[in-house]
């Protein structure tokens, strides 16, 4: 059987990769260039062939896909502007390592170069936000492409991968026959890391009185919850996470100390500050996280462990480089201190006691005497209402780091936000993407009136394929955060940041698209519009008016240390000595 | 004569060289990433390797050691970049040619010049009543030392490859 010559065409073979890959839907728009692959999916009705609005949205909900069940998330487009608007989408899961195989069709290989109608150099724009990228001039090429790409998007640090698919490509005869696998000599990553950084690790843990752990999305992307989890516990290490981490360690555990950084929590920055060991675990120390990095953690050894050996020594200076997957990293280095450590071993206890009266005292964003409803308000009555296993995805802007504050998580990949990239629009298709993925779960967008409107479309696609996600705008008229910005560092010179009331109504745009929503005007008719959200059996809006004066708090000025917060308590401004 | 010795450079003059598959777009993808990470080419030279569907590229950059180690580490990210070696050590043979028309009228001159080529071992590949133009290997410090040299003369134009090396034994440092 598989000597026989069966010609098929490069459209099938696509396909057939796809499935092979276990892809069960694709996200995309169908134009000129890539009718043949559409052709190829009408006899594939066990691809879900789901049709978004816009190409954006379409890359969004691939992400959202992908973040919540760890699956490379697929899009197709048709070339030129198909592929053009997909880009913003690449880049932003570029930015979160978040497995993609984005395809668009290109014109035919003879009208390369000519300018012809819908014809962009995709490869050319592509290439700086991809992790690679493909254009298929050989049919008998696909198939090996196709698996490739789909190797290089999971494999490793995840992230997008482009195909470039000339028309005539798709509909060529192939004759070879798709291989088993694929072979990438040039692309190994380290999964398992080298024993001697981290028996270094481990003694310069022990050594310490006052460690802490960062958890990044790393840890999520590998799965090692369960590990971090029981490495805390034995070790008794605090764990702070990045942005993109929230989630990967309890926010209930009594070592939790939540999100640091720009908008983290005060007591976590603080424990950054004061620190005298730092384990960062696949995190890639953005200038987020870090503010000024020449006064990031003065006191620490930094122990940097990431698969993407780029990232140790990129934007901070590292004492102990790690290579690997974290998931293997913890487990080694759970196994390497237990064989080391003596009685007296854990010197922590004083730290971690301080740490927690400052968690008391310092929890949750500061609020401020603002009139009307606030985005905390709502947001606490959010948090009550959800469940663990519910997953939310945002928007960019204050609402979402108001929700890193208020929205508590226990379970891995269930905060779907855009982190590196800060897409606004990435919300509601990131919820529609991670519904599909998960379709057990409920699943929240939360997002704001700027945001919103940018991919705001995709409420067509949630109402055509009943995809039922629950959308919390928080409405001020205003890009929120950009306002706070002006507010305090621009002397109130607020250029370009209101939305003059001329915002639809939310309520009657989700009537339009056929969907239903409400508007909420004071807090005490949050509990009946989340009811209301969850009874709907289709996409439902709640549009919260809130008012434009409110400021997420703490926040660190753009280029200073996280010494420097502002909005944030007087612990801040003291050392470990001075609190202790 | 001109002490040809290994390779003086800078601390901060770094030579690598890129083992790559000859894929197309794989020049952008390397050129790309510079200019991504807001780093500097010095100069670039591409040519095949002994093996089949490699090709070899040889960048020549300034930068730190962090510089150094960011730029290696970027690069062996790249799908197409299969290995890197460090061409800055003593253990390899950089080399550049150049062509440099000078401004030979004057019989002094051409009198001059000839000592100094014999110096540098450089030689003449075209004369005219005008022009003599020579041309030059050795390493970019023995290329730049020359055309210092023979500046006085009037320098009409240079073209040089940039830099290619190997390494002087099979043991280039592997990144």
């Amino acid at each position: 059987m598989r000597n026989r010559v069966i010609t098929i065409k490069g459209k099938d073979i696509i396909v057939e990769c796809l499935k092979r890959q276990g892809t069960k839907q694709v996200f995309g728009i169908t134009g000129g260039a890539i009718i043949p692959l559409y052709d190829a999916l009408y006899d594939h009705p066990d691809i879900q062939n789901i049709i978004c609005r816009h190409e954006q949205g379409a890359a969004h909900m691939a992400a959202g896909f992908a973040r919540a069940c760890g699956k490379p998330g697929v899009i197709l487009g048709t070339s030129g502007p198909g592929g053009t608007n997909m880009v913003t989408g690449i880049m932003d899961a570029h930015m979160d390592s978040t497995p993609m195989v984005a395809m668009a069709g290109q014109v035919p290989i003879s009208l390369i170069g000519k300018d012809a109608f819908q014809e962009t150099d995709m490869v050319g724009i592509t290439m700086p936000i991809t992790k690679h990228n493909f254009k298929v001039t050989d049919p008998e090429k696909m198939a090996e492409i196709i698996l490739k790409a789909f190797k290089i998007a999971t494999e490793g640090r995840p992230g997008p991968v482009y195909i470039d698919l000339p028309k005539d490509m798709q509909s060529a005869d192939v004759k070879t026959p798709i291989p088993d696998k694929v072979f990438l000599p040039s692309y190994k990553p380290t999964i398992k890391p080298n024993p001697l950084p981290i028996k270094r690790a481990a003694e310069i843990i022990l050594r310490s009185e006052r460690p802490l752990i960062i958890a990044g999305g790393g840890c999520i992307i590998a799965g090692a919850q369960n590990e971090l989890v029981e490495f805390v516990n034995a070790v008794k290490i605090p764990v702070n996470t990045t942005t993109m981490g929230k989630g990967i360690f309890p926010e209930n555990h009594p070592l939790s100390l939540g999100v640091m950084g720009m908008h983290g929590e005060e007591h976590a920055n603080y424990a950054a500050i004061n620190c005298d060991c730092l384990i960062a675990l696949g995190c890639r120390f953005s200038d987020r996280i870090t503010g000024d990095t020449k006064t990031f953690a003065p006191h620490a050894k930094i122990i940097h462990a990431d698969v993407d050996p780029s990232e140790i020594g990129k934007n901070v200076r590292v004492d102990v480089p790690i290579v690997g997957d974290a998931k293997h990293i913890i487990t080694m280095l759970h196994q390497t201190i237990l064989q080391l450590a003596q009685k007296d071993s854990y010197k922590s206890q004083a730290w971690i006691k301080k740490l927690q009266e400052l968690k008391e005292m310092t929890h949750s964003a500061e609020e401020r005497d603002v009139k009307g409803m606030t985005q905390g308000g709502i947001l606490k009555i959010l948090n009550k209402f959800k469940q663990e296993t519910d997953i939310v995805a945002t928007g960019v802007g204050q609402h979402q780091m108001f929700g890193e504050h208020f929205l508590s998580f226990t379970q891995p990949r269930t905060w779907i936000t855009s982190g590196g990239a800060g897409t606004m629009g990435y919300g509601l298709p990131a919820a529609l993407g991670a519904k599909v993925a998960k379709p057990d779960r409920t699943v929240w967008d939360l997002d704001g009136d700027g945001s919103f409107q940018m991919t705001s479309q995709e409420l067509a696609t949630a109402k055509q394929f009943s995809i039922k996600v629950n959308t919390v705008i928080m409405n001020n008229e205003n890009l929120g955060m950009v306002r706070q910005w002006l507010d305090i560092f621009s002397e109130k010179r607020f250029s370009g940041i209101d939305y003059g009331k001329s915002n639809p109504n939310f309520v009657k745009l989700a009537q339009a698209y056929q969907l239903d929503g409400i508007h909420v005007t004071r807090e005490s008719e949050m509990i009946d519009a989340l009811k209301a959200a969850l009874k709907s059996e289709e996409t439902f809006v709640i549009d919260c008016a809130v008012p434009k004066e409110d400021f997420i708090l703490p926040m660190l000025p753009p280029g200073k240390g996280l010494q420097h917060i502002i909005g944030g308590k007087t612990i801040f401004k003291q050392t470990w000595d001075e609190v202790r | 004569m001109y002490a040809d010795k290994r390779t003086p450079l800078d601390p901060h003059h770094h030579v690598v060289v890129l083992h790559v598959y000859d894929e197309p777009g794989v020049l952008t993808r390397i050129t790309g990433l510079f200019n991504k990470r807001n780093f500097n080419i010095d100069t670039i030279t591409v040519g095949k390797s002994a093996k089949e569907g490699i090709s070899r590229i040889t960048i020549s950059f300034f930068g730190d050691d962090n510089v150094y180690e960011q730029l290696t580490k970027q690069l062996n990210k790249l799908i197409d970049v299969i290995k890197i070696n460090d061409l800055s050590s003593d253990a390899a043979v950089i080399r550049e040619l150049a062509l440099i028309t000078i401004a030979t009228k004057k019989v002094q001159h051409q009198e001059q010049l000839k000592t100094y080529l014999e110096a540098y071992r450089a030689k003449p590949v075209s004369i005219t009543r005008d022009d003599t133009v020579v041309e030059i290997v050795g390493t970019p410090d023995k290329v730049d030392a020359f055309i210092d040299l023979v500046r006085q003369f009037g320098v009409k134009e240079v073209a040089r490859t940039g830099v290619t090396g190997i390494g002087r034994s099979s043991g280039e440092r592997g990144q």
